[in-house]
């Protein structure tokens, strides 16, 4: 083989490289982060369990989107049959007052984001000042 | 077993009409068709009559559009381009350009005219919304579905009264105080009046007929016996652009 040291010198060289966020990651410590939503205090039981909710509130919120706006039922009745008006801001956002200690920690965890509130309002007591004209 | 061939062509026959009858019977039975029938929506007309003889907004009235714009966040963007506008006004001249009556009651001539979504019953912005993201209720309210809505403008274009706006840029920083009760818009999506189905749900009437003082507008289901019913069939009145087909469901009262 010509040029063994050069070729596997290379390669040694990106393995190092490509890996650099790994090693990174594992030699800061940060490696275990996790996002720790901060969950509302004043309740402890979501529309559904929290497993659920953990693994399925997109399912959910697009069920609960074209439910509302599609077939025009605004009441969704969990399966413990307590029920909820649909409404992001003025049900989600009850108990979860604070979006960025909420929301946004695991959707930046998983480098997720989602357009909800491009539209969608946060409660001013919650967002960043809105900037007015 | 002996079989000759025109009984095996009479049995596979029958087999076949089997294996058929129950796509076939399933077809006919559809229970589906029938449940959207009587959806939450059905066997109502909603319609809106604007009273152009009540109507103060040639004296510079705007508490209808003031209040609509405010519940439903609409921007003031400040640049007739990209302006937002779900309910506003438009000389008379411009609002019936069909009107070729020679002679006109000047006072007419010189109103001001609501303008505003006319929740057509044959809306042609439904019919090339190429996503569905527009699609008539079965009340008659031509719904928007910003969600679905990817900004082609294939409804403006298809509005022959000009009442769809596209979001060309971010409209929150044009909005004075932001209600929180109803979503903003983002950019590249097009919205346009929804008959406030939003407070219709709730009880409510248009926030338009709940701010006019002078009682120039009335909504409700538009079917015999109802007060609006009576108002347009006993009073001569004008839908905008009605011989285009699209049955606009805005009546005006001269």
């Amino acid at each position: 083989m010509y040029d063994k040291g050069k070729i596997i010198g290379g390669l040694a060289v990106f393995l190092c490289l490509a890996s650099f966020p790994v090693w990174y990651m594992a030699a800061s410590g940060k490696a275990d982060y996790s996002p720790d939503p901060v969950l509302p205090v004043s309740e402890n039981l979501c529309v559904e369990s929290a497993q659920y909710m953990k693994e399925y509130h997109m399912q959910l919120m697009q069920q609960w989107r074209d439910q509302a706006v599609r077939q025009g039922d605004s009441i969704y009745v969990s399966s413990d049959n307590r029920t909820f008006d649909i409404n992001l801001t003025g049900t989600c956002l009850k108990c979860h007052t604070n979006k960025a200690d909420f929301c946004d920690r695991c959707h930046n965890y998983t480098g997720t984001a989602p357009n909800c509130w491009d539209c969608h309002n946060v409660p001013p007591a919650n967002a960043p000042p809105q900037v007015t004209k | 077993m002996n079989i000759d061939r025109r009984s095996f062509l009479k049995l596979a026959a029958l087999g076949l009409l089997a294996v058929a009858a129950k796509p076939a019977f399933d077809l006919i039975s559809r229970p589906s068709a029938a449940r959207a029938l009587e959806g939450p929506f059905a066997g109502k007309r909603l319609a809106m009559v604007v009273d152009l003889n009540a109507c103060t907004a040639g004296d510079g009235c705007v508490d209808c559009i003031a209040a609509c714009h405010s519940v439903h966040n609409v921007p003031d963007i400040g640049n007739t381009k990209e302006e937002i506008k779900w309910l506003w006004e438009l000389d008379y001249k411009r609002a019936f350009p069909d009107q070729e009556n020679g002679f006109v009651s000047e006072p007419l001539l010189d109103s001001r005219v609501l303008v505003l979504c006319n929740h057509c019953d044959n809306p042609p912005c439904v019919k090339v919304c190429p996503t569905q993201a527009t699609w008539k209720r079965e009340d008659g309210i031509v719904m928007m579905d910003y969600h679905r809505c990817i900004g082609c403008r294939y409804c403006m274009a298809a509005c022959p009264y000009g009442s769809r706006s596209f979001n060309w840029r971010d409209p929150r920083p044009y909005i004075d105080i932001i209600q929180q009760g109803y979503p903003t818009r983002t950019r590249g999506v097009v919205e346009k009046c929804n008959f406030c189905e939003e407070r219709l749900s709730d009880g409510l009437q248009p926030a338009c007929v709940e701010a006019c003082s002078s009682g120039a507008l009335k909504f409700g289901d538009l079917k015999p016996g109802t007060e609006l019913y009576d108002l347009i069939s006993s009073q001569f009145n004008l839908r905008r652009k009605a011989e285009l087909g699209t049955r606009p469901q805005v009546y005006y009262l001269l």
